[in-house]
C-alpha cells in the first residue's frame, strides 16, 4: 500500500521530498493495515502553528488514516501536543496562539463556515496528558458532561455511563461509587474517567496527549486494549513517549523534531528501517 | 540475632551563639505575641463593651416588638432587624448578578482594556466614602420618586457590596485551574457554559464567601441608609416605602435625649455585631469546608 492510496479520497498534500519517506513495501502487513482503500479521516496540510511571536510547527503536512491509530513521537518540546491541539480547535483557544495552514477533516476545513468549534469538539475528543476530571461533578456526571456541557442529554444515561466506563476500564472500580466526586479518584482513575468522558459522546476522532504517562502498567495495557478495541470505528491520533507503546499500537508514526515532521510511515516500517538518521537516533535512544 | 550498632549521641554543648539565638527567639515571641495583643484588644474591648451595654436591654420582645411611641418605655426593634435583613438581602439581590459576572469577567483575562476599566471602577468604588454613595442614591431614586424607599437603600447598599463581590469573585475564579476550563471546551461546551457548569461550581464557596462578607460589610452601613431608606418605626415590606434599619436604629435612638433609647441603641448594636459575626462565621466556615 503506498502512501497515496491512504489519501486518495481528499486533496493530498503534497510532502515535501525528503520528509516524509514512502512506506516501505512490506511481505506480511499487519491485519490493520489490510483492508483497502484507506480514507483519510484528517488531513493537516502545511500547518504552522505559534506562540506570541515564537514559531513552534513549520510547515507540517500529514494524514490521519481514518480508523486507524496514528502515533506520534518525538522529544520533549517538539510540538506533539501543539499539533494535536491544532485538529480541534484547542490551540487558538490560548493567548497569542496563531497558526496558518489548513486542517480538513472528512475533507472540509475545520475553519470553513460549515463547523463551529463546539459540533468540531464534539466529533474529535481531546484526553489530556494531565486528568482533569471536574472535580465538583460526580464520577457519573464527569462521563455524562460532554452531553451536560453541549446542552443534550442522551437517550439513556445509564446506559452511557456504563458502556463509558467498561470501554474505559474504569466500570468495576468506580461502578458502586458513582456518586462520589470526581475529585476522589487516584491519578490514574481519573485519567480513565477522562477517557471515558471522551468516550461517552462518541467521537469520530479521539486525541489522546500521552493518556499514560499517569499509570501503571496494568492500567496502561488496559488503555492499549481500548485502544485496539477502538481503532475499527474510531479514529485514533496518539502522542507518546514510549517507543513500545507506539510500535505496539500504532498503524502510522510520525515522527516530529523541533517542529517539524521529519517522518511520516507505516509504524512496522518507522521503527525497522527509519528513513531519516535523525529518525534513527530518536528511536535508538540517541537523543531526546 | 542481629545487633545495630548506634552511633553515640551527639555532645549537647550549648555554645554562645547558641545561647543568644535562643534568647533572640524569645525576645521575638514575645514581641509577636504582644503585636497580637495590640491589634486584638481594642476588638476585645468594643465587644465587651457592646456586651455590657447592651446585654441589659435585650430580650425576646426586644428582638420581636415594634418600637413603642415616645414616652412610653419597652418595645423592639423587630421592624429594623427584618428591615436590615431586607435591605441587605435586596442589596445582594442587585449587587451579585452584576458582580459575579463582572468578577468571572475579570478573571478570564479577554478583553485586557475594558477589564482594565472595570477593574479601576471596582477600585475607585471601593474607596468611594459610603455616604457619597448615600448621596448617589438619593439622586437617583429618591428625588425623581420624591420618595424614600427601600430599594433606594438596598440600592446604596448594592453599590457598598459591589466592589467586595467582583474582587473576591475575580480571585476565587482565577485559583480554578485553566485545565478545567480546557477540558469542558475541549468537550465542545461554549465558553460560558464552561464557566457556568464547570468554573464557577469549582469557585463556588469561594463566591459564596465573598458574598457573605459583601452582606456583612452592608448590613452595618448606615451612612448610605440615611437618604434612602431612611428609617421607619413600622414594619414594611414595600420596596416603595421607607424601611427601618438597624443601623438607623442605633444612630437616631443614640442621638434622642432618652435614657430608655440609649439602652436600646446599645442593644441594637450587640443584635447588628451579632448578625454581622454570624455572616462572618458562616463565611469562615463555608471557605474552610471548601479546601477540604
Ligand atoms: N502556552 C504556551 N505558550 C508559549 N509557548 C508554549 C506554550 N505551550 C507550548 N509552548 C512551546 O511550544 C513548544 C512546543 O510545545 P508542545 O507542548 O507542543 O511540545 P510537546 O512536543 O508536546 O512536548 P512534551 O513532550 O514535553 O509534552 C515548546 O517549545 C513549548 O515551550
Ligand atoms: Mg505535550
Amino acid at each position: 500500500m503506498s502512501l497515496a492510496s491512504v489519501m486518495a479520497p481528499v486533496p493530498v498534500p503534497t510532502p515535501s521530498p525528503g520528509r516524509v519517506a514512502p512506506p516501505v513495501p512490506r511481505a506480511d502487513p499487519s491485519p490493520a493495515l489490510r483492508e483497502e482503500p484507506r480514507v483519510a479521516k484528517m488531513v493537516v496540510e502545511d500547518l504552522s502553528a505559534w506562540y506570541g511571536r515564537r514559531k513552534v510547527l513549520h510547515g507540517v503536512s500529514l494524514p490521519f488514516v481514518k480508523d486507524a491509530v496514528t502515533a506520534i513521537i518525538g522529544p520533549s518540546g517538539c510540538g506533539k501536543s501543539t499539533l494535536i491541539r491544532c485538529l480541534n480547535r484547542m490551540h487558538e483557544i490560548q493567548p497569542g496562539a496563531a497558526q496558518s495552514g489548513r486542517v480538513l477533516l472528512d475533507g472540509r476545513d475545520i475553519h470553513g463556515g460549515h463547523l463551529d468549534p463546539i459540533e468540531l469538539r464534539r466529533r474529535v475528543g481531546m484526553v489530556f496528558q494531565k486528568p482533569n476530571p471536574f472535580p465538583t461533578m460526580s464520577v457519573r456526571d464527569n462521563v455524562l458532561a460532554g452531553w451536560r456541557l453541549t446542552g443534550t442529554r442522551p437517550k439513556d444515561p445509564d446506559a452511557v455511563v456504563e458502556d463509558a466506563l467498561r470501554r474505559a476500564a474504569l466500570w468495576v472500580e468506580v461502578k458502586d461509587r458513582l456518586k462520589a466526586p470526581g475529585g476522589s479518584l487516584s491519578g490514574g482513575q481519573a485519567q480513565r474517567l477522562c477517557i471515558a468522558r471522551a468516550l461517552a459522546v462518541a467521537p469520530e476522532v479521539l486525541l489522546m496527549d500521552e493518556p499514560c504517562s499517569a499509570l501503571d502498567p496494568i492500567a496502561t495495557a488496559r488503555i492499549e486494549e481500548l485502544i485496539h478495541e477502538l481503532a475499527p470505528t474510531v479514529t485514533i491520533v496518539i502522542v507518546t513517549h514510549n517507543m513500545q507503546q507506539a510500535a505496539r499500537v500504532s498503524a502510522y508514526t510520525a515522527f516530529l523534531y523541533m517542529g517539524e515532521l521529519v517522518e511520516f510511515a507505516e509504524t512496522a516500517g518507522l521503527f525497522t528501517r527509519p528513513a531519516d538518521p535523525r529518525t534513527e537516533d530518536y528511536i535508538t535512544g540517541r537523543f531526546g | 540475632m542481629d545487633a545495630w550498632l548506634y552511633p553515640p549521641p551527639p555532645q549537647r554543648t550549648v555554645s554562645p551563639r547558641l545561647r543568644w539565638r535562643r534568647l533572640a527567639d524569645r525576645l521575638f515571641r514575645g514581641a509577636v505575641v504582644a503585636s497580637v495583643v495590640v491589634v486584638l484588644a481594642p476588638l476585645a474591648a468594643v465587644l465587651a463593651t457592646v456586651i455590657a451595654k447592651g446585654a441589659p436591654a435585650l430580650d425576646l420582645a426586644f428582638l420581636t416588638h415594634l418600637p413603642k411611641p415616645v414616652g412610653e418605655t419597652g418595645g423592639g426593634v423587630g421592624h429594623a432587624i427584618l428591615g436590615t435583613l431586607f435591605l441587605a438581602l435586596g442589596g445582594l439581590g442587585i449587587a451579585v448578578p452584576v458582580g459575579v459576572p463582572a468578577g468571572v469577567f475579570l478573571a478570564s483575562d479577554r478583553m485586557p482594556r475594558l477589564a482594565g476599566v472595570v477593574r479601576m471602577c471596582a477600585d475607585v468604588l471601593a474607596g468611594v466614602p459610603s455616604i457619597v454613595v448615600g448621596l448617589f442614591a438619593y439622586t437617583l431614586l429618591v428625588m425623581p420618586f420624591r420618595q424614600f424607599s427601600a430599594l433606594s437603600g438596598a440600592f446604596a447598599l448594592a453599590v457598598i457590596m459591589l466592589p467586595t463581590i467582583v474582587r473576591t469573585t475575580e480571585e476565587v475564579v482565577r485559583l480554578v485551574p485553566p485545565t478545567l476550563t480546557e477540558a469542558a471546551l475541549a468537550l465542545g461546551a461554549p465558553r460560558w457554559r464552561a464557566m457556568l457548569g464547570v468554573v464557577l461550581p469549582s469557585a463556588g464557596k469561594g463566591v459564596a464567601a465573598g458574598i457573605i462578607a459583601a452582606f456583612s460589610r452592608g448590613a452595618g452601613e448606615t451612612a448610605p441608609l440615611m437618604f434612602t431608606a431612611f428609617g421607619s418605626q413600622f414594619l414594611s415590606w414595600n420596596l416603595l416605602q421607607p424601611i427601618a434599619a438597624l443601623p438607623l436604629v442605633l444612630f437616631n435612638y443614640a442621638v434622642s435625649p432618652y435614657e430608655d433609647w440609649h439602652a436600646q441603641a446599645w442593644a441594637a448594636a450587640l443584635v447588628l455585631v451579632v448578625l454581622v459575626l454570624v455572616a462572618n462565621l458562616v463565611a469562615r466556615y463555608a471557605t474552610a469546608r471548601r479546601s477540604a
